[in-house]
């Protein structure tokens, strides 16, 4: 058994088609017990986006929390067994029914454990987290422009006027074989990550995802529902998507008693 | 496909579509686009093309490169701008899609190693099937872009090239009005606080906050936390957001205050 994390952590997601599109082809999903969170944005002609992202959420979702109930320690192989298990299930849908050829998705996703996230991401749905006033991203985009702004060839400004956009260099489902990328880092207390579709960030600049996280962030309902709000007043040209995962307070794993940690600490 | 129109005095002299990934500009014959004036050095600039977008570089050419009435050493081509070398003129013509066309082309697509391969001389107008022992994720850093690099593959969307736009940055909301408050009681009365971001927070933390949302349509006011609601004309809000007229008043963790517009 695993600890229940829902004391120690907020989430909250919305996921809208936007002002122009008429399908939502992203998918969110959420499980606060076990620290979980999935979002992806999918990719591919009539409804196969919403297929692929839909698959990807459902099976990385349901085969997660089943290893995480059981209490599995390795997360990032855990992690990279399931986005490999998705990636087959949305590969070879798509292989054996020509509607859903050619399908794909994006995938951003977290997982909380002893007082750690684990990260993975495949194409440009991104993570971000606000630390102590600091807003960042996390992760960096598997797409043709970030690769032109490594490189040098782009500034970060320039990037925002390319034709472009909308390119990924990754993406799961698409090919037999997929790399995620997966980070762990050491959360805090009083951190906020946002999860989000490129419908977000294509549409509304960081400083003002920054001051909505900020102002808000004691109702991240309401936060999830701005962020939203402002990619559709400002356009909403694609689907916007966004889970918000506040850190309430520590949680350490419970394997590990107070007087474990004490001698750990005292070593 | 981006299209450089070449002209001089105003004289149209040449369409010169950008087809390839290095587009060279000089007065020497083995330039792809050879300007035969003394003004253009032998090898004047080059445009590097990478799907929908075009970089301009000087080759360090004697009487230097212009774009739009200023010197540059290296610029990202926007349609509509004009490059000069000496007395000649290189339009750039990018044209974005209308915005009714617009949400299909900005679909997200993959990009694939083996679409990035296919020279644009050859590439068919359909896309080219995708062999099945294809395990390349992407284009890694290292490998090159070759020339008019298309897009595509096994079932996607058909390759958008000529028009792919690129969203408009978020324009400010309710860029022609800006409301303002002012306090009208307690120590900080007859302060003012213009409104000009897309949300301010009022109230004190911990307490009772509320929050006025600067949107295209209006002001909007929305509770944040505590358990008191914020109060607008002497009526309690639920949890909905509010829209706020001009000259409405609101009362907040017990300081009041008008909301009006200011232009």
């Amino acid at each position: 058994m695993t600890q229940d994390l829902s004391q120690a952590l907020q989430m909250v997601s919305r996921s809208h088609a936007g002002m122009v599109r008429t399908h939502n082809e992203d998918a969110v999903f959420t499980r606060v017990d076990v620290g979980l969170a999935v979002l992806a944005d999918g990719m591919g002609g009539y409804n196969a986006g919403e297929v692929a992202s839909g698959m990807a959420t459902a099976v990385i979702g349901a085969e997660l929390e089943q290893g995480l109930l059981e209490g599995k320690r390795n997360v990032s192989e855990m992690l990279e067994t399931v986005i490999g298990n998705a990636n087959n299930a949305i590969y070879q849908a798509a292989e054996s029914q020509p509607q859903y050829s050619g399908m794909g998705t994006t995938l951003v996703m977290g997982v909380f454990r002893d007082n750690h996230i684990s990260v993975a991401h495949i194409g440009d749905s991104r993570m971000y987290r606000l630390r102590g006033g600091v807003f960042e991203a996390v992760t960096r985009d598997h797409s043709l422009l970030q690769e032109q702004i490594d490189s040098g060839m782009i500034t970060e400004e320039d990037a925002r006027r390319s034709q472009n956009k909308n390119l990924v260099t990754r993406a799961l489902g698409v090919d037999p074989v997929v790399e995620p990328e997966i980070h762990t880092y050491e959360t805090a207390p009083g951190d906020l990550y946002l999860f989000c579709s490129d419908g977000l960030n294509d549409m509304v600049e960081n400083e003002d995802i920054a001051l909505t996280l900020q102002a808000l962030s004691a109702n991240l309902d309401l936060a999830a529902e701005q962020l939203v709000q402002m990619a559709n007043d400002n356009g909403g040209r694609d689907n916007v998507s966004v889970i918000l995962v506040k850190v309430l307070q520590p949680f350490p794993a419970t394997e590990r008693g107070w007087l474990a940690r004490l001698l750990g600490w005292l070593k | 496909m981006a299209k450089l129109i070449l002209s001089m005095d105003g004289l149209v002299l040449k369409e010169l579509p950008l087809l390839k990934e290095r587009t060279t500009i000089g007065r020497k014959p083995h330039n792809d686009i050879q300007i035969d004036n003394l003004a253009i050095s032998g090898e004047h600039a080059v445009i590097v093309t990478i799907l929908n977008d075009s970089f301009l570089e000087d080759m360090n050419s004697t009487n230097g490169t212009y774009v739009n009435g200023q010197p540059i050493k290296k610029h990202f081509l926007q349609n509509n701008d004009v490059v000069e070398l000496g007395k000649y003129r290189l339009k750039y013509i990018n044209e974005t899609p209308t915005q009714s066309q617009a949400p299909d082309f900005e679909k997200t697509m993959v990009l694939r190693p083996d679409m990035m391969r296919k020279a644009p001389a050859d590439a068919p107008a359909a896309s080219p099937a995708r062999p099945q022992t294809d395990t390349q994720t992407g284009f890694r850093p290292g490998q090159s872009l070759p020339a008019g690099s298309s897009m595509g593959g096994s079932g996607l969307p058909p390759p958008p090239q000529p028009l792919a736009p690129s969203a408009p940055p978020p324009v400010a909301a309710s860029a022609n009005q800006l409301g303002a408050i002012q306090i009208l009681n307690g120590a900080n009365a007859g302060r003012e606080l213009e409104l000009t971001k897309t949300l301010t927070t009022l109230g004190k933390p911990g307490l009772q906050v509320a929050v006025i949302t600067r949107r295209p349509q209006g002001y909007f006011i929305t509770h944040v936390e505590g358990s008191n609601l914020p109060i607008v004309n002497g009526k309690q809000l639920d949890a909905q957001a509010h829209p706020l007229e001009d000259h409405d008043v609101i009362e907040i963790a017990g300081v009041k205050m008008e909301f009006f517009i200011k232009r």
